[in-house]
């Protein structure tokens, strides 16, 4: 038993922990966010590197690693806010890739491995989805439905609505697909979980970035003579930040690991992860808000582009209490099954 | 990252249950009161003992298996999951016996060690005084040398197993001048003298787990000293690091069987289908599974970097907490037994209230984290 990363998956880490921070500053996030735009010249770089691909498999032009490695790069993401379409792309090619037709998967996987084609996800009720986020950038958009059902569209097949989300740092749209083509043939729930796990590994990386800003700001100001953070109502809070984060990361963290080598628990893991990052997501980046005081409730101050990443990514595919709901009912079913055993 | 056991971990675990399924010690005996109980784990520990059982974390040396960090997680693990007792010397297995295998002397490990592991000799812990708690270092009991031996009069508190025990690890100040971390030395102190009377603390659930110690004049020879005079703040340190080490295992178990048993009831009444109920017990479940998780996450760092991440007081005070939400929604869902005297969900309910207490407060835990994890600078506080 080891939770530790392979030499190989720290590399991963530290390589795109190093570029972000240098390519995806505060300033240049911020840039994007009040433009309301892509960092297309990060995107392509990206691309370059191989990133949006790497848990595409190599047939379809992808480095073929795992979801922990995919993880690993949605966290750095989540961390850094950076302004490109990454998890919802990744997040459309693990379905087309677990759910798809060969035709699907030979349609689409080859340019969301190499970054030229743009992806999105979303949960849908009779194909319309309310939100998408990329959707006004994506060339392809896969919708879930909630019997588990789930279809592949074009862009140009759809209806797309542009919207602006709270969250100015990745593009939104409304999608409405007409028809019943490009629905997806395979294990949709495969895909869904590995989504799941993406979007909750980012939210790691939101909730990490966040308490470290947070711990930054509570040694460094000054009230009544100490360091507020100094206080235990402040410090306090500050280690709830860090107790959630930590839930979320282990839950994340082990949902990941199912989804390549342990694929029965995969829905029980993913659902845990979600619930568990939703609401760490939530918490963590309205206390750090909180502990900026003042200047934390400000514009200019960077800790509200968390928050609003934070909403987002917690309400994509159902907020912790569907999670949850789904949760029970898989603890109902073993309950049975153990029953009628 | 590999979630899963190795081979020789597989065995060791394969082992120890079949080993555990042809010699569970069978129900408590329900008569005899708290000595019937403690007499019965007594029993419980001797015939671990007997199979190689007692403490398999302990180098072969000293009679254990020399087993890894995971398989002692195993153990624990495996025991609660069998629903069988700790053994009854728990407190010298895995606080006493360690600290001398650090700090003893060659002749207090021969003299020691093996009537701990066949429970011949029962250890308690004495550091808590009346006001010494979460303050620990502030504690006033006092050890006076005279000739080659050590006089002691002082008070300890929430001493548990306390009227069975032969040996006390005992923190003491020698030296009333030096700063307060600096002139504490730690001491086995003899409990079978009449200077130490133990008289029982009634706790909320009505029974007596831990005793009050009252000490006038108690008589410790300085061979009894461990790690040397004033290095006691030192020794104890290791002791206090060794209690949550692997115990942590056998409570996440235990907290499992008892979401388990709940979830049970809830779906027998039909209350799974209550979206709020199954809402709070989804919550309980995710809490159970971070639980085990960052345990193990803790443990594998440690096998890995060779020191204890930031998850040994995170576990410890979400299992804390985790308990006591689950013992309270057990009252909403179990109805009266959970609040009638001699049913396991009502002791269950008054016992948790415990468990944010013992072994640090989740509010020194707090102050752990902000201060050790995070970095955040400490209070100030009166000296």
């Amino acid at each position: 038993m080891d939770f530790g990363f392979t030499d190989d998956q720290c590399e991963i880490q530290r390589t795109a922990r190093d570029l972000l921070a240098e390519r995806a500053t505060p300033a240049r996030v911020r840039e994007h966010a009040e433009a309301r735009t892509t960092d297309a010249a990060l995107w392509r770089e990206l691309s370059e590197l191989g990133w949006p691909g790497i848990a595409v498999s190599e047939r379809y032009g992808g480095q073929g690693l795992g979801q922990i490695e995919l993880s690993i790069l949605c966290e750095e993401m989540g961390r850094s806010l950076a302004p490109v379409p990454f998890l919802p792309s990744a997040m459309a090619a693990s379905a087309i890739e677990q759910a798809g037709s060969a035709e699907q998967r030979e349609r689409w996987l080859p340019g969301l491995a190499s970054g030229e084609t743009v992806g999105a996800l979303a949960a849908a009720v009779d194909s319309t989805a309310e939100l998408v986020i990329g959707g006004a950038e994506a060339q392809v958009i896969v919708l879930i439905e909630p019997d588990g059902g789930g279809r592949v569209v074009a862009a140009e097949d759809a209806e797309v609505t542009p919207l602006e989300a709270i969250d100015p740092t990745r593009s939104a749209a409304r999608v409405s697909a007409s028809g019943e083509q490009g629905e997806l043939p395979g294990e949709v729930c495969v895909g869904l979980g590995r989504a799941l796990i993406s979007v909750s590994s980012e939210l790691v990386g939101v909730c990490d970035r966040a308490l470290t800003m947070t711990v930054e700001y509570v040694k460094d100001r000054k009230q009544f003579g100490v360091p507020v953070g100094s206080y235990q109502a402040v410090s306090h809070r500050c280690a709830q930040m860090l107790l959630d984060t930590e839930k979320a990361r282990a839950t994340a963290a082990f949902a990941a690991w199912t989804a390549d080598a342990d694929p029965e628990r995969l829905a029980e893991a993913a659902a845990m992860a979600k619930a568990a990052s939703s609401d760490a997501g939530r918490e963590v980046t309205a206390a750090a808000i909180q502990m900026h005081g003042g200047i934390g409730f400000t514009w200019e101050a960077d800790v509200h582009w968390l928050f609003k990443r934070a909403q987002l990514d917690a309400a994509l595919l159902g907020g912790a209490g569907r999670h949850r709901a789904q949760l029970a009912s898989i603890l109902a079913d073993k309950l049975g099954a153990s029953a009628a055993a | 990252m590999d979630l899963t056991f190795s081979e020789q971990e597989t065995a060791f675990r394969d082992e120890l249950r079949e080993w555990l399924s042809a010699n569970k010690p069978g129900d408590a005996p329900s008569e005899g009161g708290e000595d019937a109980q403690y007499a019965w784990r007594r029993e419980w520990q001797h015939r671990l003992y007997d199979a190689g059982w007692a403490a398999p974390a302990w180098p072969t040396e000293y009679g254990g298996r020399g087993a890894s960090l995971t398989e002692s997680a195993i153990y624990f693990e495996e025991l609660g999951s069998a629903r069988v007792p700790l053994p009854a010397n728990v407190l010298g297995l895995l606080l006493g016996g360690p600290t001398l295998m650090v700090w003893g002397s060659d002749e207090q490990k021969e003299r020691y060690l093996s009537p701990i592991l066949s429970a011949e000799e029962i250890w308690c812990q004495g550091f808590s005084e009346p006001d010494a708690g979460s303050d620990l270092a502030s504690l006033k009991t006092k050890a006076v040398k005279d000739g080659d031996e050590w006089v002691v009069t002082g008070q300890k508190v929430w001493t548990s197993g306390a009227q069975y025990s032969k040996w006390c690890m005992l923190v003491a100040r020698t030296d009333g001048e030096a700063a307060k971390h600096k002139g504490l030395t730690y001491f086995l102190m003899d409990m079978e003298q009449d200077a130490v009377q133990v008289r029982p603390l009634r706790q909320i659930t009505g029974e007596a787990e831990f005793n009050e110690l009252f000490i006038e004049e108690a008589r410790i020879p300085d061979e009894n000293v461990v790690g040397g005079v004033g290095n006691g703040w030192k020794v104890a340190l290791t002791t206090l690091m060794n209690e949550r080490a692997g115990l942590g295992f056998a409570l996440q178990i235990r907290l499992r069987q008892l979401l388990d048993d709940v979830i049970a009831v809830a779906a027998e009444r039909g209350l799974l289908e209550n979206p709020l109920y199954a809402d709070a017990l989804a919550e309980l479940h995710v809490r159970c599974e971070s639980i085990r998780l960052l345990a193990w996450k803790g443990l594998t760092d440690v096998e890995r970097y060779g020191q204890p991440g930031p998850e040994g007081s995170l576990v410890k005070w979400l299992w804390s907490d985790t308990n006591q939400r689950l013992t309270q929604l057990a009252a909403d869902i179990v109805g009266a037994d959970a609040l009638t005297v001699g049913e396991s969900f009502s002791y269950e309910l008054l016992r948790a209230r415990g468990n944010t207490i013992e072994g640090g407060t989740t509010e020194v835990l707090k102050n752990i984290v902000a201060e050790r994890v995070l970095g955040l600078p400490r209070l100030k506080v009166a000296a």
